[in-house]
């Protein structure tokens, strides 16, 4: 790797200090998976790192019904899958979370370096925007906060500022009837990136006496199928009001893949991607469903 | 070496402390500055397992840790399992159960299985294999490590388990 | 050499499972692999590999390099000695430890530095300013033999037939085997199969990558420290490549973390060793990136098979054609010869015609990988046997019952087959639980497919010494792999008569034991077996000498048995134990050694049955059920050979389902990492059972036949016929990956 300083800091605007001093060197050290790899093939050159474990907000995991739940930048993956509020009110979310790496990745791995580290196959993001989640960040301007599909401008590229990091992510607290499910398709069983990612959210309005329930709202969002994840309004804006019927679903799917502008690469095939894009989307509604219907 | 820190670290028990560079990985550590080789550089690069460690209690790869981070924590070995007082459980079972035949990815498998049957006395044969899916080996085909693995939990629980062969 | 065989029945040491002598170093992390090794005054070196698969090498300059601080030296072609008197083979093998005006693979070595740690190296190598001109790739083997394709090796003649073309081509050989009369036999044949298979590039997957410390001493020695599958065949490359004598070496072989073959040739030992002279004769260690090693170590052969059976109505083989197109890689020297011994060679066909072609193309020099060359026959072949019991209507077991070879047959070359256990590895597999277990549900399949192996013997050279309380030392020359210093040592013990525990064997190196070829060939339990069987002999006739001299009596009044000299006169006897502390008085020390060069050594015949599920929406292919049945002619220990078998089977099948080179258009390897090269997990695998089928091989002293190789032969075709009976398509390409079985799946839909 070259030559970098370290420093760990312990309060938000030390971090905004030290990174606003490196300027452009300046990179936020969280659980390093994808950081550390980086370093070590020189796509990176940074002359500092600034390790922001320590700092309180960023390691907190906070929930209520009313404000929902706060989820720290910097909270290990394994963590965040024995929080009893993800496991009881986000388990769309923990489905992403609990794909990211082995255990030994998800002992270090983060909710807040998979979204940053942008990548265009990442599980996080997709279930984070069916969860409709904000980012908090701080800068030296003060603090922001995007929604999280705004968030990934490019691969690997986000909107982030020199000398602004990511302090937590908000998730609203779920509704009632609410249902959400991340699924993605790996060649083999773990270890692997996704070749396609889909997560899907809805609400159902109260059951009536008879037929199948009638979707509120749904919303679907995809990896590894563009540039950066992809929101697919389009599958919403189809879903809204209409019956949770298999042919319903299956519409959804189709309108989904339509969507999707996958490229080829040694993970995937384009029609391989557009085809389980459909497929991933029907069986992430079908989950989600299930879990609204509990 | 104009700026190597100066890390604090509780390694294996004892309290210790050793100068390095921020760029050194925790693995790179170990094993030049601290003469344990027994965590593996192989991949190198958190895909395989092989220089597995506890860091708080947690499994981790050495290689995706900087040996800055581990300042006033406390990191296990496959030095610091088992002990004056013999072999542990899965050291042993590894042994009866021939759950090694080359031996380079043995060390890196019995952190990651301490580490389960730390937290889980009863794991499946699914729970077993699902944990170590990121440690990889190339000579056993896993099925006589998932073998040992159960094993030892059951020696370890003193109850007998299933396995769904 | 003794012919005689131990008649096989009640051992008292062979076929239990017996403590490895260095299992408990490996479990507690103690064993000194290649990378453990720390000398004092060590440095650290890199190697600058091409960016580009196909370049003329026009100018390297290193002098930056050199200057950085922390750099001790670096090293290019130009510290090679000249090749311009050798033989190609010898220039080959130097110019791919460092290339020599042509870059012919992305990631061949150009050049190397030393440096006091592995960061200040690796930054050295971002200063050597290197000039290429980039030249066509030829990555395809069936391009790379086109008539106009871009040429890789100007020398490179075809060989054929026992002559050599007079153009320049990527051809390096032409084989064939022919028996019978290949036109009549097609024109008798009832039902026809004939299919074209492609198969990719896949590596050996060793968890350690290759790593090599060397110190050029002042005086011209060289010492060398590495993890390999044979010391002495690193020295011999050595001594080629650097020019030197190979007495002048001593090469000590660590413990190796997996080799299957490929840590059989040298890539960074020559380098350590140039840098070690560059760098003031201080020890240099060097280590590969695991992108190096995908990149630029030896894989196997991707290739091209054509085949076509005939089969009469009664089910009868007829006739078989082959053609098979193995890419060698940058240098000649595809194990194509073996997969055209494999193909058939399960079966009785009288009409026979196999056509094999050596092709070099811009990818790194292939070296063995597991019963190199067999895997992808076996895939091709097997997969339209299936098809003929399709077509015949009959159960594929009964099949290769009616047309499975046996003791005495002829393979297609001619040679008749030694004592082979074929048909009872068939027998026990129509009896295996799996096979009668009911698969239901859709989308779900059951294949079986069977396999041969050859097996090699080879020299090998051990010696032993009896110690003054009874113990026996063994220094055997068979670097161990994980289970051989066992097998080796209880044969040794079964020999003597005496305890396992009696025995304490190390492995020696180039310096302390004689020559022994590498750990290859499923040959170490083998010939090195038959090394200490050899030993046994010679230390027991020297101390029944001695109890004889201690009794007053002729040697030939000794008699000895489980671990006790009796004298026939008195009826007096005398435990080895007790005799031993009578060493000195009665001639001093008892040692022996051996070498042996066996030739009788004996196939290894398997069938594999797999069960797999099908997910027809995304092409997932998941192993529901293995089960391996093999003829292991006598297990020394039989829960290593378990281990050997499962271990084949899981790289057999991770090499039928995901394992594959993924080539740019430039020929960079896009998947050079453990994340995308997808070696098997443990969630990816059942749990493999395993049926040891028993018939000795009458070539050895206990029956042993190599076991090792044979299991990574039949899985891709076993889980092939699998997929067909799940979901009704033939699969004629490895990896089975899931798109790769969507389109195969679309296809059928459109058809």
């Amino acid at each position: 790797m070259n030559d970098f300083d370290y420093v760990a800091v312990i309060s938000i605007p030390e971090a905004v200090q030290r990174l606003s001093g490196a300027g452009s060197g300046g990179r936020v050290l969280a659980g390093g998976t994808d950081l550390i790899v980086q370093l070590r093939a020189g796509k990176i050159r940074p002359s500092l790192l600034v390790d922001i474990k320590g700092i309180p907000e960023l390691t907190t995991v906070e929930y209520s019904p009313e404000k929902g739940l706060v989820i720290g930048a910097a909270v290990p993956c394994l963590g965040l899958c024995r929080e009893s509020a993800l496991i009881e009110h986000y388990p769309g979310l923990l489905d992403a979370v609990s794909l990211i790496g082995g255990v030994q990745i998800q002992g270090r791995a983060t909710l807040g370096g998979n979204l940053c580290n942008a990548s265009p196959a990442a599980d996080s993001i997709p279930a984070l925007i069916v969860h409709r989640a904000a980012c908090l960040i701080a800068g030296p301007d003060g603090r922001r906060q995007v929604p999280v599909e705004q968030f990934c401008i490019a691969p690997g590229q986000t909107i982030l500022q020199p000398g602004e990091f990511l302090v937590s992510l908000h998730l609203p607290p779920p509704p009632a009837g609410f249902g959400a499910a991340y699924l993605r398709f790996i060649p083999r069983n773990e270890m692997d990136i996704a070749v396609t990612g889909a997560a899907a959210a809805l609400r159902l309005d109260p059951p009536t006496a008879s037929g199948p329930p009638r979707i509120a709202w749904a919303h679907a969002a995809l990896s590894a199928v563009a540039p950066t994840p992809l929101d697919v309004p389009e599958v919403g804006e189809y879903l809204a009001g209409k019956p949770a019927t298999n042919e319903h679903l299956a519409e959804a799917a189709r309108i989904a893949q339509a969507a999707v502008r996958p490229i080829a690469d040694m993970r995937g095939s384009l029609e391989q991607r557009r085809h389980l894009a459909g497929v991933l989307v029907r069986r992430a509604f079908e989950k989600a469903l299930q879990r609204a219907r509990a | 070496m104009t700026h190597s820190i100066i890390v604090h670290t509780t390694l294996n028990s004892q309290e210790i402390e050793f100068l390095c560079e921020p760029r050194q990985s925790l693995l790179e550590v170990l094993r030049e500055g601290l003469g344990l080789t027994g965590a593996k550089q192989a991949c190198n690069n958190g895909n395989c397992g092989a220089c597995s460690v506890i860091l708080d209690g947690v499994l981790v790869n050495a290689c995706l840790v900087l040996a800055v981070e581990v300042e006033g924590k406390s990191i296990t070995t496959i030095e610091g399992i088992g002990g004056p007082g013999g072999l542990h459980p899965l050291q042993e079972e590894f042994l009866k159960q021939a759950a090694l035949q080359c031996g380079i990815c043995t060390p890196g498998f019995i952190v990651a299985a301490k580490v389960l049957l730390d937290q889980n006395s009863r794991p499946s044969e699914i729970e077993v294999r699902r944990w170590l899916a990121g440690n990889l080996c190339r000579c056993t085909g896993y099925d006589k490590i998932v073998r040992a693995v159960l094993a030892a939990a059951e020696r370890m629980a003193e109850t007998p388990l299933e396995v769904q062969a | 050499m003794s012919d005689k065989q131990t008649p096989i029945k009640d051992f008292q040491v062979i076929g239990t499972s017996p403590l490895r002598p260095d299992a408990v170093d490996k479990v507690t992390g103690r064993a000194l692999f290649g990378d453990d090794v720390r000398l004092p005054g060590m440095l650290y070196g890199v190697v600058l590999r091409s960016p580009h698969s196909h370049a003329r090498i026009l100018s390297i300059d290193t002098r930056k390099a050199e200057a950085l601080p922390g750099v001790f030296g670096a090293v290019t072609a130009a510290d090679l000695p000249s090749f311009t008197d050798a033989g190609a083979y010898q220039r080959y093998q130097a110019e791919n430890a460092l290339a020599n005006q042509k870059a012919l693979y992305y990631g061949h070595p150009v050049a190397a530095v030393a440096a006091i740690n592995p960061h200040i190296a690796q930054e050295a190598l971002g200063l050597i300013d290197v000039t290429y001109e980039i030249l066509p790739v030829i990555l395809d083997v069936r391009q790379a033999m086109a008539e106009d394709a871009p040429i890789l090796l100007d020398d490179l003649r075809t060989h054929e037939a026992g002559s050599r073309s007079d153009h320049s081509s990527n051809v390096a050989s032409h084989e064939q085997t022919s028996c019978g009369d290949l036109e009549l036999g097609f024109s008798q044949a009832a039902f026809i199969v004939e299919r074209e298979f492609h198969t990719s590039t896949v590596h050996q997957g060793y968890i350690e990558p290759q790593n090599a410390t060397a110190q050029a001493h002042e005086d011209g020695q060289i010492t060398i420290w590495c993890s390999t599958q044979g010391a002495f065949g690193v020295r011999d490359q050595v001594a080629e490549i650097l020019r030197v004598p190979v007495s002048h070496i001593r090469v000590i072989p660590m413990e190796i973390g997996g080799g299957f073959g490929g840590k059989n040739n040298v890539y960074l030992e020559p380098l350590a060793a140039l840098l070690s002279r560059k760098c003031a004769h201080r020890p240099v260690k060097m280590i590969m990136g695991y992108d190096e090693v995908l990149a630029a170590t030896g894989p196997t052969s991707a290739s091209y098979i054509k085949v076509k059976i005939g089969a009469a109505a009664d089910g009868r083989l007829i006739a078989a054609q082959a053609v098979l197109c193995y890419a060698a890689g940058a240098y000649p020297g595809s194990p194509v010869t073996s997969g055209m011994d494999c193909i058939f060679a399960p079966y009785k066909i009288p009409h026979v015609q196999i056509d094999g072609y050596d092709v070099v193309v811009n990818k790194p020099r292939t070296a063995s990988y597991r019963a190199p060359g067999g895997t992808n026959a076996n895939f091709a072949g097997e997969v339209v046997i299936d098809e003929l019991c399709e077509k015949l209507g009959m159960d594929p077991l009964e099949f290769r019952l009616l047309n499975g070879v046996q003791t005495g047959d002829r393979k297609a070359d001619g040679m008749p087959l030694p004592v082979i256990g074929f048909h009872e590895v068939i027998q026990a597999a129509q009896q295996t639980p799996q096979l009668s277990a009911p698969l239901e549900g859709p989308y779900r399949g059951r294949g079986v497919a069977c396999g041969y192996w050859g097996n090699y013997g080879g020299t090998s050279s051990a010696s032993a010494s009896v110690n003054a309380d009874g113990a026996i030392s063994l220094v055997e020359g068979s670097v161990d792999l994980g289970s051989g210093r066992v097998a080796i040592a209880m044969q040794l013990a079964e020999a003597m008569e005496l305890p396992y525990q009696d025995i304490q064997t190390v492995v020696g190196d180039t310096a302390t034991v004689g020559y022994t070829e590498g750990t290859y060939g499923s040959r170490a339990t083998f010939a090195t077996g038959w090394a200490v069987y050899e030993l046994a002999q010679s230390l027991k006739g020297q101390l029944c000498e001695r109890a004889a001299l201690l009794w007053d009596v002729e040697p030939d009044q000794v008699g000895y048995g489980k671990g006790a000299f009796t004298n026939r006169v008195s009826a007096e006897s005398m435990s080895l134990r007790a005799l031993a502390s009578h060493m000195d008085e009665t001639g001093g020390p008892v040692v022996a050694s051996a070498s042996v060069h066996p030739s009788k050594e004996g196939p290894a015949f398997g069938v594999h049955i797999a069960d797999v599920e099908v997910d027809p929406e995304t092409g997932k292919v998941s192993v529901l059920r293995y089960t391996a049945v093999q003829d292991v002619g006598k297990a020394i220990h039989p829960i290593y050979v378990e281990g050997q078998i499962q271990g084949g089977v899981a790289q057999g099948i991770g090499w039928g389902m995901n394992e594959e080179y993924v080539y740019d258009e430039q020929g960079r390897l896009l998947n050079a990492s453990l994340l995308d090269y997808r070696l098997p997990t443990s969630l990816d695998l059942p749990m493999i059972e395993t049926v040891l089928v028993e018939v000795p091989n009458p070539g050895h002293p206990y029956g042993v036949r190599g076991v090792g190789e044979m299991p990574i032969v039949p899985p891709p075709a076993a889980l092939a016929n699998a997929i067909y009976r799940a979901v009704g398509v033939r699969m004629q390409i490895l990896p089975m990956s899931p798109p790769r079985i969507l389109e195969a799946l679309w296809e059928k839909e459109r058809n």
